[in-house]
């Protein structure tokens, strides 16, 4: 009954119990490879991406969008191929969520035009009369925050220069508020007038979403043809 | 009473109203997002958004509430089994400025939307730091009374208080690794599956050693306390404690069923989660062994039923969890509102039923007062009871439902549902469990009125 009297030692001893199934099911997957395998086909977040993602954790959306289909008959039917874990390599941190108060992301990009995310995120109850997702409208009404974006990019190991950096903020600029984006009439009529050449938050949450699966779905493509 | 003694009873007392105010706090935004589920207008400024708020709602009662009952119990628990005052009375009030302090400021850069979305770890990096100096400004107490005390043999209450002071800690700091962009923006360390893994690693088990370690402790504590009935074997609290504590550890993974983290880790999370239910239960035949020729005291002792119910909770929720860890099983409940059930059910009817109880019993001797009334605390216990049971089963069902939809087909094999079918057929049951969330309130004010009105009793209070 030694250890009952000697709390130095009980307290040692337990750190060594509760340390074993951490060293074998987390510790050690580490630095296995199947935890983090290669993945050629899929590339970072651009600048302006990473900004919507970092707007999607701000905003909590993880809270009820899940970002893993699953190997499962109905899944892949409602969402799209299951999800590889080659695919997450760049996420820090992960997004896969928990609950599907709302349906699963994981395949979104792609799915839809520009134009229907932002009449969707400006008020979801105007596409769906009963949907219970909050409305973000307001994120048109943002500027959205660039200075850090580099920054951003360096931490996440990205590889890009900051010149780089400046030409995809620059780029999606241009894209979006070109006379020619097909989604232009949809933005404008989201977005104030004064932020109408400007990059917004929703402009960054619109990109990210249109990221999310579409290096997986190009690569279908590809073998496809 | 104190002077008796020379035990430090004000830390006790002012834990023991942090956690009731933390109560009160996150139920009214729990009331909150519950109505924003079938009313979407709520939602009114950014700050009140679902996304946000949820997370102030976990963090409010895991931590306000959770971590502050334990805090005034372990502290009144420390002194009381080691026969030893507190020897550093100072560092426990400014552990407890601290404490409160980062809660303050955690409910409102998560209001901002400063969140690491890693569930149960979503303060950022400047707050992650207070809350490690916060547990080591406890730990140093913990250890410093142990190493004093004056009874040589340490309860098996103190070596569960042990376990969650070292726990914690490698927990918490492995889980919150992360690189700093700028004071209020980091990334984690980790990457895809690995930051999924070492997440839910963390996320499995703070549950585990807020939840479960600390609140058995004070089930051995004060369930013989309360009834005057001895533990009926220590050889099988030695036996569930450590087995309990080791298995825990490898069992995270269940919440990564399906999902692209390598089988065997999942495989191996599967077959602990069923090995687990044997510790687990070991506790339970322990309580309801304690009772044996004594189950008049249902009856006649007003603090033996919420034990009892309690520990019955934990033992239904111990017996659920590893059920829903299943592959097959998985595949239907994951995602769905039956995981919302069954982590309320452990929240409140197991944590929040044992916290009552030992506050019902510990407030009076703190305060050399009786407890207010008794009659107020058997209504407390009927509404929580009857507001968690509505509660948790309309989840339930309202899961299975979503989970059946999710899955049905057409005989051509298309789905029958889209996903806002299976969504707006659970609005009936939101409605229900916000009706339900209303019921547990009233059971929380009439509690927190309880314990406030016991300690101002005697006309000059001094709480």
């Amino acid at each position: 009954m030694g250890i009952y009297s000697k709390p130095v030692v009980l307290a040692i001893v337990a750190a060594l119990v509760i340390l074993t199934g951490t060293v074998v099911t987390v510790f050690v997957p580490m630095f296995m490879p199947s935890t983090q395998p290669p993945s050629g086909y899929v590339k970072p977040y651009t600048a302006i991406e990473q900004e919507g993602r970092d707007l999607y954790m701000r905003e909590g959306c993880n809270n009820c969008h899940t970002q893993t289909v699953r190997p499962l008959r109905t899944e892949v039917l409602r969402y799209g191929e299951y999800s590889k874990p080659e695919e997450f390599a760049w996420d820090r941190p992960f997004l896969w969520g928990s609950r599907r108060t709302g349906p699963d992301l994981n395949r979104v990009g792609g799915k839809y035009p520009d134009s229907w995310h932002y009449k969707h995120m400006h008020k979801p109850q105007d596409m769906f009369a009963l949907s219970n997702m909050p409305p973000y409208g307001w994120m048109a009404a943002n500027k959205l925050d660039t200075s850090v974006s580099f920054k951003k990019t360096k931490v996440l190991g990205y590889g890009y220069t900051e010149e780089q950096v400046k030409q995809q903020i620059a780029d999606y600029k241009a894209k979006v508020t070109a006379a020619d984006y097909d989604s232009r009439e949809t933005r404008d009529q989201v977005t104030p007038e004064a932020l109408r050449g400007e990059l917004t938050e929703m402009d960054a949450i619109v990109a990210y979403l249109q990221k999310l699966g579409r290096d997986v779905k190009e690569k279908a493509k590809e073998a496809g043809q | 009473m104190k002077e008796d003694t020379g035990y430090d009873y004000s830390i006790v007392r002012g834990f023991a109203f942090s956690a009731l105010f933390w109560l009160v706090v996150g139920l009214m935004i729990g009331l909150w997002m519950a109505f924003e589920m079938f009313n979407p207008a709520l939602n009114i400024t950014p700050w009140l958004s679902f996304g946000r708020l949820r997370v102030v709602h976990t963090n409010g009662l895991g931590v306000g509430f959770g971590m502050s009952g334990i805090f005034a119990t372990a502290y009144y628990m420390l002194q009381r089994l080691t026969r030893t005052p507190l020897p550093f009375p100072k560092l426990a009030k400014a552990h407890l400025v601290v404490f409160n302090l980062a809660i303050a400021a955690a409910a409102v850069t998560l209001m901002m939307g400063m969140n690491t979305t890693r569930e149960y770890a979503e303060l950022e990096w400047p707050l992650d730091i207070g809350v490690v100096i916060m547990w080591v400004m406890f730990a140093i107490n913990v250890f410093a009374i142990l190493i004093k005390r004056q009874e040589k043999q340490m309860y098996i209450s103190l070596w569960y208080l042990i376990a969650m002071t070292v726990t914690v800690a490698v927990l918490y700091i492995v889980n919150n690794l992360e690189i700093p962009v700028t004071l209020t923006k980091s990334y984690s360390l980790y990457a895809g599956g690995n930051d999924a893994n070492v997440e839910w690693w963390y996320g499995h088990n703070i549950v585990g050693f807020i939840f479960t370690v600390p609140v058995l402790a004070m089930f051995y504590y004060f369930l013989p306390k309360a009834t005057g009935l001895p533990i009926y074997s220590h050889r099988l609290s030695i036996v569930s404690f450590w087995s309990l504590i080791f298995a825990y550890l490898w069992t995270g993974a269940h919440h990564l069923m399906l999902t692209p983290l390598p089988e065997w880790i999942q495989t191996v999370a599967i077959a602990f989660s069923i090995f687990l239910i044997a510790p687990s239960w070991g506790s339970v035949v322990n309580g309801y062994y304690t009772l044996q020729g004594n189950w008049d005291q249902m009856r006649s002792n007003y603090l033996t039923k919420f034990f009892i119910l309690g520990i019955t909770f934990y033992g239904l929720q111990t017996l659920q969890g590893p059920l829903q860890g299943l592959r097959t099983l998985n595949a239907f409940f994951h995602y769905t509102d039956w995981v919302v059930g069954h982590v309320h059910m452990g929240t409140m009817g197991w944590v929040t039923m044992i916290i009552s109880a030992s506050f019902y019993y510990m407030i009076p001797k703190v305060s050399g007062r009786d407890l207010h009334s008794i009659k107020l605390a058997n209504t407390h216990f009927w509404l929580i009871l009857v507001g968690q049971l509505t509660w948790t089963i309309t989840m339930w069902i309202g899961g299975i439902q979503q989970g059946a939809m999710w899955k049905a087909t057409n005989p051509d094999g298309s789905l029958m549902y889209n996903f806002l079918d299976g969504l707006t057929s659970l609005y009936p049951y939101y409605k229900m469990r916000f009706a339900a969330g209303i019921v547990y309130f009233i059971g929380i004010l009439i509690f927190s009125w309880n314990i406030l009105q016991t300690v101002r009793k005697p006309a000059e209070a001094e709480a």
